[in-house]
C-alpha cells in the first residue's frame, strides 16, 4: 500500500472519530444546560470550548458562552477550521483519496452521510434542530464503522484505519477527563453533593458511558469508580485501557504484515508497561492530571511514530 | 409512443424511421417501454440520479470551486446499435487506429509521409503537442496509443463519420461501465429480454493490454501497473480511481513517485517499489518538470530519462497528442491510405483548413452555415456553430478567424442523428454522438462493443460535451 494511502485511511478514521466525540460532548453539555441554572450552563458551554482547545478562536468572535453560539461555532463556524462540517469534509476527501483501498460499502456510507450532514450544516443550527444534527453525526460514525466491520479486507489498510480510530478515541477520552479532573479528585466536602454527582454524570455522558456505568454500579456515582471505569475498565470501548489494547493489537498486526517492528511498536510497549498494572489508587496518588498528560503525550508520540514507520510522508 | 417522435424532422433518428415506425434495433425495447406504467418510469428516472450521487460518480468542473462536484446527467433510454452496424464500425475503427499508431511511429522516426509529400512539414513544426524528446525513440512494443477514443457521429442508416480522434488521454470509459451497471440494476428484466454485448470486462482487458507492454527493465513476475492521477480535485478523478480499483492497480500521484536506481518507484508503507507500466492521466506538459513545465507538481522529475532508457512504459506515450490536432485530422484519409494501403472504411467529416487561402475565402463566405473549430481546441470550447449563432457572434468570430487563420478548421454543420431521451413530457429526440474505446497492445487491437454515448439535453443543441450540459446514455451493441 502507498504511504500516502495509509495516511489517508489513518486520518479518515481519526476525523470520523473526532466528529463523533465532538457530537457526544455537545450532547452532554446540552443536557446539562437544560437541567441547570444559567451560571452552570454557561460554565458548561465554556468547558466544551476549552476541552476542544478553541477558546481563542471562539472569544475573538463572541463575548459570552451560550448554547446556540457554542454549538454553531463547533459544528460549522467558518472561523473554526476544525468545525464538524469540515471534519466530515476531511473524512470524505480522505476516503476519496483512499477510494481503491476501502470497500464500496464504506465509501457509500461515507458519501451518503457527508451529503446529509453537509446539507444539515449549511445553515445555522437552531434550538429545535440541534438534537437531530447531533444524532445524525453519531449515526454517521455508526454506519461507517458498521460497513467497515462487515466489508473490509483485514489487510494493512484495515489496521491503519483502526489505529487512527483508537488513537483519536483515547485522545478524546483523556482530554474530557482532564478537563474535569478537579471534579473527580476525592474530596470529602464534595462527596454526596448533588451538583457534584451531576458533573460526574456529565463526564460519563461525554464518553457515552453513563448508562452502562450506572448499570454496573447499581446507580452509585462516585469519583473513584468513574476514574476506574473510564481509565482502566478494558470492557468499556471508550476507556483508555480498551483503546490501548486495541491499538497494541493493530500495531502488532502491522509489524507482522511488514515483517519488521518499528519505533511505534517500541513506544507502544513502553506505554503499555506504564498502564497495564496500575490500580486507581495509584493514579490518584501520583495525580490524575499528571497521569493524563503523560498518557496524551505518549499517545501523540505513537501516532507520530506510525506516520514515520510507514512512510506517510516523503 | 409511435409517431410522437421525429416524423417530419430532417435528422436521422436512431429509434424511429421517417414515418414514425420503430426501427428493428429498437423493436423489443419499445415493446418493453410501452408495457411500463408511466409512474414506474418516472420513479426510476429519479432513482438513477440518486444512485449516481450516492456512489459518487461525479466530475469537477474546471474553473469553479474546487469542492464543486457535478453529476453528468444520465438518460435511461439506451442507444442501440445492431451487430451488423457494429461490425462495420469496428472494422473502420481498427483500420484507423492501426494507421494512427504507424503514423506516430513514422512522425518520430523517418517521417516518410512528409518525404512522400503527403503531409506538409509545417503541421508538425506548428503542433504544440509535438515532442522533440520522442524523436528516434521507440516505446516498448512499438505502441504509442494504448487507449484511444474515436468520436463518431451518425447522419444516416449507413453513414458514420469520425468527428475526432482522441489519442492523448481519452476519458469517459467509467461512464460506459457505470451506465450499464445502473441500467442493469434498474431494469434487470430488459436484459433478460434483449441480448446485449457485455462491456464489463473492459478493465480486465485494459489491465491485460497494459501488462503486455512491459518495458525492457521489467524483471519478471507480475508487472506492476499504476494509474497516475493529478489528484482528487481533477475533473476525472472518479474515473482514475474507478479504473485503478477495477484493474487491481495502484492509484498514484506525482508526490508518491521518485526516480530511484534508474526506475520510477512509488513510496509504499514498505519502502520504494518500481513501477513497470504507468497509465498516466496527466498531460505531457506536467509529466516531468525536468523536461517540460518546470512548475509542475503533478509529475515525476526525471521520468522521461527513465522512459527513454527503457525503465518504464508510459501509456499513452508522450507526444501522441500530435494526432489529436484538428489540422492533422483533416489529413486522416491520406494518413490511413498511406500506412494501410487501403481506402478508409470510416470517412472523415469534410474539413476546410483555414490555413489555405481558398478554403479560408470559402469559410468566410459561409460562416453562417459552418462549424468552425480551433485546431488545438477540445471540450466543445472555442468553436462557432454558424446556424445557431447570432450575427454579432459570427462577426466577432470572423475577426478571430481572419487574425489567425492557421488556428482554425471548418466543417459543414452535420445533420447529427437523434435518439429520444426520457423527459417529464415523454420521449423527446436529442442529438448524440458515440465514443467507442479501443485498446492497443503488441497482441492486437481490442475494441469493446459499446462505448460512451453523449447526448445534448437541450432541444436542437448540437453540443454534447458534459462540461457544457450534455448527458450520457447506456450504449447497447446487440448480439447476433
Amino acid at each position: 500500500m502507498l504511504g500516502r494511502t495509509a495516511h489517508s485511511l489513518f486520518w479518515m478514521f481519526r476525523y470520523l472519530e473526532r466528529a463523533e466525540n465532538t457530537a457526544r460532548l455537545l450532547e452532554a453539555a446540552l443536557r446539562m444546560a437544560l437541567t441547570r441554572d444559567l451560571v452552570t450552563a454557561e460554565a458548561e458551554w465554556r468547558s466544551v470550548i476549552a476541552t476542544l482547545g478553541l477558546q481563542r478562536a471562539y472569544e475573538a468572535l463572541h463575548d459570552g458562552y451560550d448554547g446556540v453560539s457554542v454549538w454553531n461555532f463547533v459544528l460549522r463556524g467558518p472561523s473554526n477550521p476544525g468545525n464538524v462540517r469540515q471534519m466530515f469534509g476531511a473524512v470524505r476527501s480522505n476516503a476519496r483519496t483512499a477510494r481503491i483501498n476501502i470497500s464500496g460499502d464504506v465509501w457509500e456510507a461515507v458519501n451518503e452521510n457527508w451529503m446529509k450532514l453537509d446539507a444539515l450544516l449549511v445553515r445555522p443550527v437552531g434550538q429545535m434542530a440541534v438534537g437531530e444534527v447531533l444524532t445524525a453525526i453519531r449515526r454517521a460514525g455508526t454506519q461507517v464503522h458498521g460497513a467497515f466491520d462487515g466489508s473490509m479486507l483485514r489487510d494493512e489498510g484495515y489496521h491503519f484505519s483502526r489505529a487512527g480510530t483508537f488513537i483519536e478515541r483515547a485522545d478524546s477520552t483523556a482530554r474530557i477527563l482532564d478537563m474535569k479532573y478537579f471534579l473527580l479528585l476525592p474530596s470529602l466536602s464534595y462527596v454526596g453533593s448533588s451538583l457534584d454527582t451531576g458533573q460526574w454524570e456529565q463526564v460519563l455522558r461525554s464518553v457515552a458511558g453513563a448508562r452502562v456505568y450506572s448499570w454496573l454500579n447499581a446507580g452509585q456515582i462516585e469519583a473513584r469508580g468513574i476514574v476506574e471505569f473510564v481509565v482502566l475498565d478494558d470492557r468499556f470501548p471508550r476507556s483508555l485501557a480498551f483503546c490501548r489494547n486495541a491499538l497494541r493489537d493493530n500495531l502488532a498486526a502491522l509489524a507482522r504484515m511488514h515483517g519488521v517492528e518499528g519505533r511505534s511498536n517500541v513506544l507502544m510497549r513502553d506505554a503499555d508497561t506504564r498502564i497495564s498494572h496500575l490500580c486507581v489508587d495509584q493514579i490518584f496518588e501520583a495525580g490524575l492530571h499528571e497521569f493524563l498528560i503523560d498518557f496524551l503525550n505518549r499517545n501523540a508520540a505513537i501516532a507520530q511514530a506510525v506516520a514515520q514507520d510507514y512512510r506517510f510522508h516523503t | 409512443m409511435r409517431g410522437s417522435m421525429s416524423a417530419g424532422s430532417s435528422n436521422f433518428d436512431e429509434m424511429f424511421d421517417g414515418s414514425g415506425q420503430t426501427r428493428p434495433a429498437y423493436d423489443e425495447y419499445c415493446r418493453w417501454y410501452n408495457e411500463q406504467p408511466a409512474e414506474f418510469l418516472k420513479r426510476k428516472n429519479r432513482e438513477a440520479d440518486d444512485s449516481f450521487r450516492r456512489t459518487g460518480i461525479t466530475f469537477n468542473v474546471y474553473g469553479e470551486d474546487a469542492a464543486e462536484e457535478r453529476l453528468i446527467p444520465f438518460d435511461m433510454v439506451p442507444r442501440i446499435i445492431t451487430a451488423n452496424e457494429w461490425r462495420k464500425v469496428s472494422r473502420g475503427i481498427e483500420q484507423r487506429v492501426r494507421a494512427l499508431n504507424s503514423f506516430l511511429y513514422d512522425l518520430y522516426h523517418r517521417q516518410e509521409i512528409v518525404r512522400a509529400g503527403r503531409l506538409p512539414e509545417r503541421l508538425l513544426r506548428k503542433n504544440d503537442a509535438w515532442l522533440a524528446n520522442m524523436v528516434g525513440f521507440t516505446p516498448p512494443g512499438g505502441i504509442y496509443t494504448h487507449i484511444v477514443g474515436i468520436d463518431l457521429v451518425r447522419t444516416g442508416p449507413d453513414e458514420f463519420f469520425v468527428l475526432e480522434d482522441n489519442a492523448r488521454t481519452p476519458s469517459g470509459v467509467s461512464y460506459m461501465l457505470e451506465n450499464r451497471e445502473t441500467m442493469m440494476g434498474m431494469f434487470p428484466d430488459l436484459f433478460s429480454r434483449i441480448a446485449v454485448e457485455s462491456v464489463s470486462n473492459y478493465p480486465r482487458r485494459l489491465a491485460r493490454s497494459l501488462a503486455a507492454c512491459v518495458p525492457p527493465a521489467f524483471t519478471g513476475g507480475k508487472p506492476t501497473v499504476a494509474v497516475l492521477t493529478p489528484g482528487i480535485y481533477n475533473s476525472a478523478y472518479f474515473e482514475h480511481a474507478f479504473l485503478a480499483d477495477q484493474m487491481g492497480a495502484e492509484l498514484v500521484e506525482g508526490s508518491d513517485l521518485r526516480v530511484v536506481g534508474g526506475r520510477v518507484q512509488m513510496r509504499t508503507t514498505l519502502g520504494y517499489k518500481p513501477i513497470d507500466v504507468l497509465y498516466r492521466r496527466v498531460d505531457d506538459d506536467y509529466l516531468d518538470p525536468l523536461t517540460f513545465n518546470p512548475d509542475s507538481a503533478l509529475g515525476v522529475p526525471g521520468i522521461m530519462d527513465v522512459y527513454r532508457a527503457g525503465g518504464i512504459t508510459i501509456a499513452n506515450a508522450p507526444g501522441t497528442g500530435v494526432a489529436d490536432d484538428k489540422a492533422i485530422y483533416s489529413f486522416m484519409p491520406e494518413i490511413v491510405e498511406f500506412y494501410t494501403g487501403e481506402k478508409p472504411l470510416l470517412p472523415n467529416v469534410q474539413t476546410w483548413r483555414c490555413a489555405d487561402k481558398d478554403s479560408l475565402a470559402y469559410v468566410l463566405d459561409n460562416l453562417a452555415e459552418l462549424v468552425v473549430k480551433e485546431v488545438h481546441g477540445s471540450g466543445g470550447y472555442g468553436m462557432l456553430i454558424g446556424p445557431t449563432s447570432s450575427k454579432r457572434e459570427i462577426a466577432a468570430f470572423r475577426e478571430k478567424l481572419v487574425a489567425k487563420p492557421d488556428n482554425y478548421i471548418a466543417q459543414p454543420t452535420l445533420a447529427l442523428s437523434t435518439c429520444p431521451i426520457y423527459t417529464a413530457k415523454g420521449l423527446a429526440p436529442r442529438h448524440l454522438d458515440l465514443r467507442p474505446f479501443v485498446l492497443v497492445s503488441p497482441d492486437g487491437i481490442d475494441i469493446t462493443p459499446g462505448g460512451l454515448t453523449r447526448v445534448a439535453l437541450k432541444k436542437g443543441s448540437l453540443v454534447v460535451n458534459s462540461s457544457q450540459g450534455g448527458g450520457t446514455k447506456d450504449t447497447w451493441v446487440l448480439k447476433d
